[in-house]
């Protein structure tokens, strides 16, 4: 990562879910096929904006009503129509109530529908665990063809967006309802199976994505007033991974904690795990949800309680022989 | 195409349908053969616009097999019409194959989407024909669906969504055999009456006998040309195994294939009707 697109500024709060709507709006602007297809979750999801943009827009965007999986099999048909199809309600309905539409018809026919929910994981924060979407990675990322990206701010959840729509075939891209502090430039561009290197480190390497990019950061700041030099990088494609960066800093550091707003099972730590332990394997802690539903609260809160706010990936670092 | 041709199709379809799933070893025969002279009247019967030779082409129409495990009776279909050679039916399941157990898009040339987890079809078909007006074809959408496959809650929301955006190009088929694996629809979770429930919804609603030819190509072709807001259901009264007397309304034959005694009498019975006609 060129060191001038990060641009950390935590007075700059915005959820990455914002960033939905507008930037359909400009990828169509430049006169790409675009089409939205929601689920009665429009002006939360904000693909609204889209709607609302031009009567051209209006046109294409379709809402499916309270029918998430009509919803993904209406992007399926507009996809087979030539159209870059962007589906999306909440991560809980539109991953695990549409699973087996977007298995056996968006991957299995390799279609260009992007998977886009918003208010994944906690950042749902008070409307509680039923709608607390915490497996919906790992459910992405084991069907074959899909390549699933977890963006850590507004802006880059923007660039995600663009990617999706530039790479052909089935993205999942999860956004998050939460306001979250400003990690990247407005002009970072993503590339698929990369990850990158926010901030440089020695001792311990901090593989993380989506809003924990945030607190690793933080995480960071904290563990080098203790005199240990973190490295952060940012696994926003979780698949396909980028083992090499992964692996090169692990060889580096000997130690690695992964840090995501999901369950602990079948998401990034999985993942990492996997190809460290095939080529390069060092002790790793895992910063995550652990096999619980989520709860009541309101989203800093909920960080706390779950154990995935930079407090944590602090202790999860100290917890390493010769870091505490 | 005159009638009595299109009714040699149908019948060889048959044969071809009972061959490969005997070679195969399984599959799904009652579904297979109930929908044969509704396949063989959308893509003999001048009734789809589409090209063998020419699978992806501009303008055609498009055809969704939502009940996807009567993939026999589509290849049989995509055989006899030239989008591949007859002699592949024979590799239908095997290792290797391009006739996968149901329709891979990826693989088989002539099939538009993957089906076979049911209930879906008729969504994917209604997304594509947004998509067709948006791109402003006029081309038609026919989606085929079994009438068990009615008791999936997605069909539903399908109905409701083609109504409301009023798609007037898309045409729903119900191959309406009375049968799911587990015995009737009325003894198994009733869907009752299906037509009405596609009325109640928004849709104009037309009721064939779906094993006359004719009478298909007439419903089907007007289906096409309504110069109407509204989606259309043609619902076919059909019989799960038709052709072969044995399988004739028995759930036993839903997904068994005959052994080698069971095959040649059905060849030799649909070679009997041959015959007659």
């Amino acid at each position: 990562m060129n060191p001038e697109l990060i641009a950390r500024d935590a007075s700059v709060k915005k959820a990455t879910r914002a960033a939905f709507g507008p930037t359909l709006v400009e990828l169509a602007d430049r006169g790409l096929p675009i089409a939205a297809v929601d689920a009665d979750l429009s002006g939360s999801t904000t693909t609204a904006k889209f709607a609302a943009a031009k009567p051209a827009y209006e046109q294409r965007h379709f809402n499916c009503g309270i029918a998430e999986q009509n919803m993904v099999d209406v992007a399926a048909g507009l996809a087979l129509a030539g159209h870059i199809a962007f589906t999306g309600s909440f991560a809980v309905f539109g991953t695990g109530r549409a699973y087996d539409q977007i298995r056996n018809t968006v991957c299995y026919s390799d279609l260009n529908v992007k998977i886009a929910p918003t208010h994944a994981g906690i950042s749902v924060g008070p409307d509680g665990g039923t709608h607390q979407m915490l497996e919906d990675v790992a459910l992405m990322r084991a069907i074959p063809r899909m390549r699933v990206l977890v963006p850590a701010d507004y802006n880059a959840a923007r660039a995600a967006l663009k990617l999706a729509a530039e790479t052909p075939g089935p993205v999942y891209i999860r956004m998050g309802r939460a306001a979250v502090p400003q990690v990247y430039a407005s002009d970072v561009a993503l590339a698929v199976g990369r990850a990158y290197v926010v901030r440089p480190g020695s001792d311990v390497t901090i593989v993380a994505n989506g809003v924990e990019i945030a607190e690793a950061l933080v995480a960071a700041d904290e563990l080098a007033r203790r005199g240990v030099e973190a490295e952060v990088i940012d696994a926003f494609c979780v698949k396909p991974l980028d083992a090499d960066t992964i692996v090169a800093s692990a060889a580096k550091t000997g130690r690695v904690v992964v840090a995501e707003e999901h369950s602990i099972m079948g998401g990034l730590g999985d993942a990492v795990a996997q190809a460290l332990s095939a080529r390069h394997p060092v002790p790793c802690a895992f910063v995550g949800v652990r096999d619980t539903f989520g709860k009541s609260g309101e989203f800093d809160q909920l960080m706390a309680y779950f154990g995935l706010d930079a407090g944590a990936i602090v202790e999860a670092a100290l917890s390493f022989p010769g870091l505490s | 195409m005159d009638i009595s041709s299109l009714e040699g199709i149908a019948l060889q379809m048959r044969r071809d349908v009972v061959k490969m799933i005997a070679e195969a070893g399984s599959g799904h025969p009652g579904g297979s053969l109930s929908c044969i002279d509704i396949l063989c009247a959308l893509y003999f019967g001048g009734v789809l616009e589409h090209d063998a030779a020419d699978p992806a082409m501009d303008g055609r129409d498009r055809f969704i097999l939502a009940k996807g495990h009567a993939a026999p009776a589509l290849y049989a279909t995509l055989a006899r019409a030239g989008y591949f050679p007859v002699d592949e039916l024979a590799t239908l399941r095997k290792l290797g194959s391009r006739l996968q157990g149901h329709p891979d898009p990826q693989l088989c040339p002539g099939v538009e989407v993957s089906t076979g987890s049911l209930g879906q079809g008729l969504s994917i078909g209604c997304g594509l024909a947004c998509g067709l007006r948006l791109n402003g074809d006029d081309a038609t959408v026919f989606v085929l669906l079994g009438d068990g496959e009615c008791e999936e809650g997605q069909v539903w929301e399908a109905a409701m969504f083609a109504a409301h955006q009023r798609l007037g190009r898309l045409v729903a088929i119900v191959d309406g055999n009375g049968l799911q694996i587990d015995g009737h629809l009325h003894e198994v979770c009733d869907p009752a009456d299906i037509t009405s429930k596609f009325c109640a919804f928004g849709w104009e609603v037309t009721t064939v006998d779906g094993h006359d030819v004719g009478a298909l190509v007439e419903a089907l072709g007007a289906a096409k040309a309504a110069h109407s807001d509204a989606p259309q259901l043609v619902y076919a009264r059909t019989v799960k195994g038709k052709g072969v007397s044995f399988m004739e309304d028995a759930a036993g034959w839903h997904g068994k294939a005959p052994d080698a005694e069971q095959l040649a009498q059905a060849l030799a019975e649909l070679d009997a009707n041959e015959v007659a006609a």
